[in-house]
């Protein structure tokens, strides 16, 4: 297989980001808990709680790191790989990574020190507000970075300058309040909180099924239990309405979940399982459930969702349009410098010019777009349609296991309020067992998000393809041989530290009621 | 939107051409002695408890330290996109080895105590001496470099060409700015270290520092030398509108040599920096000496913040030259974000940037004071 430099900056951009995003799930989720371990520590005065903040902290910062150290790579990136999108349109998605790090992660960063260092340097409440000032800035963090996704997956607020040649802000707040960006904020970070919750559950699970550190797991297991219960719903209710608003902002990437070859009388049905073909345009062994699709997606009976045939047959007028922006705007641009631009001239480019980025799907086909043939933009209008088997396939192991979530917390939530945990060891191994499943999960939406905006980098205005660096295929090839090797010994050694640091449990000096609790406890071993 | 219009285009740009400095001379001062004191691991510290106290010596700051370089990345992307375009994807395995280096510096501080292993130990001391001497040398090599002009030039789409490769970046000028960036933040972190630790540690920490200080002044005077006499500077031939769009090809640039010096003619005010660099890099070396503790390290970081001006303040107004296509240099009056952007970022920085000087010095001084090797070997309340 022959890899050309817009995949394998795809492939460089894909595996940091899915590699980044490892870390960073359990950051937002866990620095919130140990926000509320140590609430309760500073209100109760009980020093179990402070241990556990303590031992969890300690989880937390070999995680953190991680992230951190990863995190910059994503930053670059856009630079090193991506440079004439970030020329293209660094005017708005610049803004929100700058004020990332103004607002949040100056915040984070700088607190971070002082939840590890200023346990004996400052007051109880001091230290207290170090670690919200962690668990805020972090969040904080998430904020801004799905502001910016946001504005790639829903760009509003800005328009192209010709003078420029880049897409420009007009309305910051529309950037900022984009629904599509709030939607993903909150479905994102509820993601993480779960991603913790089942985390400490899991560990605490396995030190019961080990009969160690009881006092700390049980009470660790109720915080878990509870906070993971609430992000669970949240997560999966934030995550409808996220699909809610592709309905209305990205039907391509919601037809192509769904596997929506053509449109069908409202209300559509939901297709559960089945096998997506795309050059047959259909899905073998489909398992449907009327209605359902139709409901989820437009909350009504009577609208109909578009079909991906017919999401294509509109691409094809918008690539029309777009080349009559593109006509245009060479027009313009051939003008003497200096020149007025003509009335007429200037009304034909901003009644086309949001299409222009469809023009820019042709390129992979002609050099003047103009020159186009009728077959070129049936192709072109076919590539908008993206890869519908995985993510048709993603979609539902994400959902699937975002209401195992909502079940195990539920389950978990009753239960340690009964005291009767320790006697269903089986249910305390699925705890164990799922502690990887939330990672799956969250990569899953991400790939979902990302995939699915395919083939766009900045949906309906500028073609991945269009956005890639001029840089050679072995130069990219080489950086990517490089961050896998780097990261691969990272990740190896990242999960022996965790492992070791979960075998060794709490630190003994700070364990207070241990030894009376855990004696009527029967050993696992 | 009228807000924006209050402050005018030509002078948002001027602030934000401020701005970046400001945070390029906020990353070199903060993260600087860390990067200083990650390079001088090896030499001051021989075993494992001065190592430890050496890395708990910065332990606590270095994250916040490095978000500069991050908020700086991020503010180059929002300020001056055009400028982040050209030179991250121009330098790009030179930016990887920063990107590697900087992966391995945050991993090695919180990783390599958490094992009793000597090899484990001696492994993550090599990965933070890496860590800290490989970026200190490529932001010198790369400010060489963009002194000299980088080999990019631009199509009427404003897409990006670059002719360079790696290892034409490590040419003689390009080189010995590298040396200059790695002695000054040796120098600085040197005074770091004088101040933060005690005993041996100290005593070879003042001289490494000291040393450092005097290589400082020679090495950036040996530079300034090099630029009079080798060096092409650039010039912008004829008129360029201060508040026109942000479009680097409409100007005409000519290079030629001497021109990166001809701004002290022409404001004379300029030499501040170039003398500031020297002057304190001097009373550093002055300081370590007769032993003021205390203040070293505040006159090591005004040498730094002397050395980086002298960089903007030569340029001015190119920010990142093309040799290869003198017009498609990116300049303060054509390489900015639009008006509206320059304007909003503004106003988060104004409100943020002095709440992040209010806690940081907080923080700093929270924990104020010597690194207490009973402490450290004690194992009670440092992490690292």
């Amino acid at each position: 297989m022959e890899l050309d430099i817009v995949d394998l900056s795809r492939l460089q951009f894909a595996l940091t980001a899915l590699y980044h995003f490892l870390f960073v799930p359990l950051t937002l989720g866990l620095s919130i808990m140990l926000a509320i371990m140590e609430t309760v520590y500073v209100m109760t005065d009980r020093p179990i709680w402070r241990q556990m903040t303590k031992f969890w902290g300690v989880l937390f910062g070999i995680n953190f790191v991680v992230g951190v150290a990863t995190g910059i790579v994503m930053e670059f990136q856009f630079g090193m790989n991506w440079s004439y999108y970030s020329h293209y349109v660094g005017d708005i998605f610049g803004a929100p990574l700058a004020i990332e790090g103004l607002m949040a992660f100056f915040l984070e960063a700088t607190f971070v020190g002082l939840f590890f260092f200023g346990w004996d340097k400052m007051s109880k409440r001091g230290h207290l507000t170090a670690t919200w000032a962690v668990a805020i800035g972090s969040n904080l963090s998430a904020l801004w970075i799905l502001i910016a996704n946001g504005w790639m997956q829903n760009p509003v607020g800005s328009a192209f300058n010709f003078d420029t040649m880049r897409m420009e802000v007009t309305d910051f707040a529309a950037v900022l309040f984009n629904p599509v960006a709030q939607a993903k904020f909150v479905h994102t970070v509820s993601a993480g909180y779960v991603t913790a919750a089942v985390f400490v559950l899991g560990v605490s699970a396995w030190y019961l099924l080990k009969g160690r550190h009881i006092a700390l797991a049980k009470r660790s297991m109720a915080v878990a239990a509870s906070f993971g219960l609430a992000s669970a719903l949240s997560v999966v209710v934030l995550g409808d309405e996220s699909g809610y608003l592709s309905t209305e902002h990205q039907k391509m990437k919601l037809a192509a979940i769904e596997a929506m070859w053509h449109t069908e009388p409202a209300p559509a049905a939901f297709t559960v399982v089945g096998i997506p073909d795309q050059e047959d345009r259909e899905t073998h062994y489909a398992v449907h459930i009327p209605w359902v699709m139709g409901l989820i997606g437009t909350r009504s009976i009577n609208t109909e969702i578009p079909g991906i045939e017919e999401l294509v047959e509109l691409a094809k007028v918008r690539i029309r349009q777009g080349i009559t922006a593109f006509d245009a705007l060479q027009q313009i641009r051939s003008l003497p410098p200096g020149d007025p631009v003509p009335g007429n001239l200037r009304k034909t480019f901003e009644d086309n010019g949001h299409e222009l980025g469809y023009a820019l799907l042709l390129k992979r086909y002609v050099d003047d777009p103009r020159n186009a043939s009728e077959e070129e933009i049936t192709k072109a209008a076919w590539d908008t349609v993206p890869g519908v088997l995985p993510l048709f396939w993603t979609f539902r192991i994400m959902v699937g296991l975002g209401f195992f979530f909502i079940l195990l917390m539920g389950v978990f939530f009753v239960l340690s309020a009964q005291h009767t945990l320790e006697k269903r060891r089986w249910l305390l191994w699925v705890a164990v067992f799922s502690i990887p499943l939330p990672w799956i999960a969250a990569e899953s939406g991400w790939f979902v998000a990302e995939f699915g905006r395919q083939p766009w980098i900045i949906e309906g205005v500028l073609p991945t393809a269009a956005a890639v660096s001029d840089l050679g295929a072995g130069t990219v090839l080489m950086t990517i041989i490089g961050f896998v090797l780097i990261y691969t010994t990272l990740f190896i050694i990242e999960m022996g530290l965790m492992v070791a640091a979960i075998r060794k449990g709490p630190d003994p000096e700070e364990e207070p009621e241990s030894p009376a609790i855990s004696s009527h406890v029967v050993p696992a071993e | 939107m009228i807000l924006h219009d209050l402050i005018s285009y030509d002078v948002l740009r001027l602030i934000w051409w401020g701005l970046l400095g400001i945070l390029l001379i906020g990353f070199a001062v903060t993260d600087g002695f860390d990067l200083g004191t990650g390079t001088l691991l090896p030499f001051v510290a021989r075993n494992d408890l001065e190592r430890r106290v050496v890395i708990n010596s910065v332990g606590p700051v270095w994250e916040g330290n490095q978000v500069w370089l991050i908020l700086g990345g991020g503010a180059i992307f929002a300020a001056w996109p055009p400028l982040y375009a050209v030179s991250f994807s121009g330098f790009y395995l030179a930016m990887f080895a920063i990107l590697f280096a900087l992966i391995l510096r945050p991993v090695g501080f919180k990783y390599r105590s958490k094992r009793e292993s000597p090899t484990w130990r001696r492994n993550w001391d090599w990965a933070l001496f890496i860590g800290s001497f490989v970026p200190a040398l490529i932001f010198g090599v790369a400010v060489g470099n963009v002194l000299q002009g980088v080999p990019f030039r631009f199509n009427s789409d404003l897409r990006i060409f670059y002719d360079g490769t790696f290892f034409g970046l490590l040419n003689p000028f390009a080189l010995l700015c590298g040396l200059v960036s790695v002695s000054m933040l040796i120098m600085h972190g040197g005074a770091w270290l004088v101040l933060k630790t005690q005993g041996d540690v100290r005593e070879r920490a003042r001289n490494y520092g000291s040393i450092a200080a005097i290589a400082t002044i020679a090495l950036f005077v040996l530079a300034g030398a090099y630029i009079w006499a080798f060096v092409d500077g650039y010039r912008i031939v004829g008129s360029i509108d201060p508040v026109g769009p942000s479009n680097p090809l409409v100007k005409s640039v000519e290079m030629g040599e001497g021109i990166w010096l001809g701004n002290y003619g022409t404001y004379p005010w300029m030499m501040a920096a170039p003398i500031l660099g020297i002057v304190a890099a001097f009373l550093a070396f002055i300081l370590l000496r007769i032993r003021l503790e205390g203040l070293t390290v505040i006159v090591s970081g005004l040498s730094i913040v002397g050395i980086i001006s002298t960089v903007g303040a030569s340029m001015f107004p190119f920010i990142l030259p093309s040799s290869l296509m003198p017009k498609a240099s990116l300049t303060v009056w054509d390489a900015s974000s639009s008006h509206l952007t320059l304007f909003i970022m503004l106003v988060v920085t104004a409100i943020f940037v002095p709440i992040i000087l209010v806690y940081t010095a907080w923080v700093y001084r929270v924990l104020w004071g010597k690194v207490d090797e009973d402490e450290i070997s004690g194992g009670k309340s440092h992490a690292y």
